[in-house]
């Protein structure tokens, strides 16, 4: 085999190894956003009422809610460690279309942002007195909610990337764009919380999803290039 | 008929051209440093070259096709290393490569790797994390790419920066041998290179005391 040879699925392995590879090495990125999730969820009885019925009728919307801002939290730092040291340039001259590269990194946000916080949702759940019809909405709105959230969210990072301090203007871009995500998210799961029925959201949400996969890479590998080039 | 050619090419900066409109060619073959005061937009014009900075005017011709037009065939022949090297620091130095070459869509056998590393005098670290490394050991880790990559044309942004003497003189030899074979180098440094065939890209100044007085 040449040197040359065109190979994308080798060069989309090898990124999705870099990805994770990195997020493996630099732990805190991994766990901050899932410790910020943990720790405002169990302050919430302590801090509202320890009532168990009150809790139950709060407990699907206060949990989208804080997984949206731990997704948030961890937005920023998508992009930034590549555009400050020269990986993203690297990216931009390469052959390989910048939408594949950021596909990859909007995956393994997911995967490393969005799974997790599925995962450990249903704990807090628990702790929140949710009823018992609504863990599994809970883990189906949470996850496809979270890939919209990330794909939407890696447009506002591209955005931002070349701001000092772009956190703040990441989150005005990007906060109306996730209100429908959590209307539509926490409602799923309170309609099964109280029996009634869900699939209706659930389906919005997962509409929400493909256009989001359809064009959120193509506009945040622009943005990129425009942040870059600028 | 010339491989690279900048006819009537200046890049802008807030309004005000950086230098001159440069006329120049490339031919496989060529070593050229542009030259130029700092400020000059030396930087700036390789980064417009490679796609990485819009604020130009004029055209590049690359085998004499407006290079915008065939970015893609174009990005199949060009090797940038920029004051940024992208190398990351917490993956090791054979990690780095094998990303870098990846995405160049080349492959990358161990054994390259290796070579190469050890063709910029770091051969037992190819598995060391490149924070443990110092500036120097960093940079040769991103120029470890030159012996990789099969890539005709290098444009190289101040590529001898924080190496020893021994590696300059290996790095222009390396130069020399890529020319010989056909390859086109485009680079700044504010080294005086060792190498005889130079040629000189030169930047003036635009004068900026118009802007002043409008």
């Amino acid at each position: 085999m040449s040197l040359e040879t065109y190979s994308l699925s080798h060069a989309l392995a090898a990124s999705l190894k870099r990805e994770l590879l990195l997020a493996v090495r630099q732990k805190s990125e991994l766990f901050n956003p899932l410790l910020f999730f943990l720790v405002v969820v169990v302050f919430v009885p302590l801090g509202i009422t320890p009532d168990k019925n009150f809790l139950a009728k709060l407990a699907p919307g206060m949990i989208w809610v804080f997984a949206l801002l731990a997704t948030l939290l961890s937005l920023e730092s998508l992009f930034k460690a590549d555009f400050e040291d020269g990986s993203l340039e690297q990216m931009l001259v390469s052959p390989l279309s910048l939408f594949w590269i950021v596909g990859v990194k909007v995956f393994c946000h997911w995967l490393l942002t969005g799974v997790p916080l599925t995962l450990l949702a249903p704990v807090l759940g628990v702790m929140l007195f949710l009823p018992s019809d609504a863990y599994l909405g809970l883990i189906a709105s949470l996850l496809i909610g979270t890939a919209c959230l990330s794909l939407i969210g890696a447009i506002g990072a591209a955005l931002t990337v070349s701001l000092r301090r772009g956190g703040l203007v990441l989150s005005l871009i990007v906060m109306p764009l996730y209100v429908p995500i959590l209307i539509f998210g926490a409602d799923a799961v309170n309609n099964l919380a109280q029996g009634l029925p869900y699939a209706f959201s659930l389906l919005v949400l997962g509409v929400f999803f493909f256009l989001a996969l359809l064009g959120a890479p193509f506009a945040s590998a622009g943005a990129l290039r425009i942040s870059v080039t600028a | 008929m010339s491989l690279l050619r900048f006819s009537e090419f200046t890049c802008w900066r807030s309004d005000e051209a950086l230098f001159k409109a440069v006329n120049f060619s490339l031919n496989s073959g060529d070593i050229v440093q542009v030259v130029g005061p700092n400020g000059a937009g030396k930087t700036t014009l390789l980064r417009s070259l490679c796609g990485l900075y819009n604020d130009y005017q004029g055209d590049i011709l690359w085998q004499n096709q407006s290079w915008q037009s065939r970015f893609y065939d174009f990005s199949h022949s060009l090797l940038y290393l920029g004051h940024t090297p992208g190398v990351k620091k917490s993956l090791t130095a054979a990690e780095n490569l094998r990303w870098y070459t990846s995405i160049q869509q080349g492959v990358s056998a161990r054994s390259n790797i290796e070579n190469a590393l050890a063709q910029v005098g770091l051969d037992d670290y190819a598995d060391t994390l490149c924070q443990e490394m110092s500036a120097g050991q960093l940079r040769r880790v991103a120029l470890a790419r030159l012996y990789i990559s099969q890539r005709s044309l290098w444009v190289l942004d101040e590529p001898f920066t924080a190496i020893d003497v021994l590696g300059v003189s290996q790095l222009e030899k390396h130069l020399q041998n890529h020319v010989q074979h056909g390859g086109t180098v485009l680079l700044t440094t504010h080294q005086p290179l060792a190498i005889a065939q130079v040629k000189n890209l030169t930047l003036e100044p635009c004068l900026r005391e118009a802007s002043y007085e409008s």
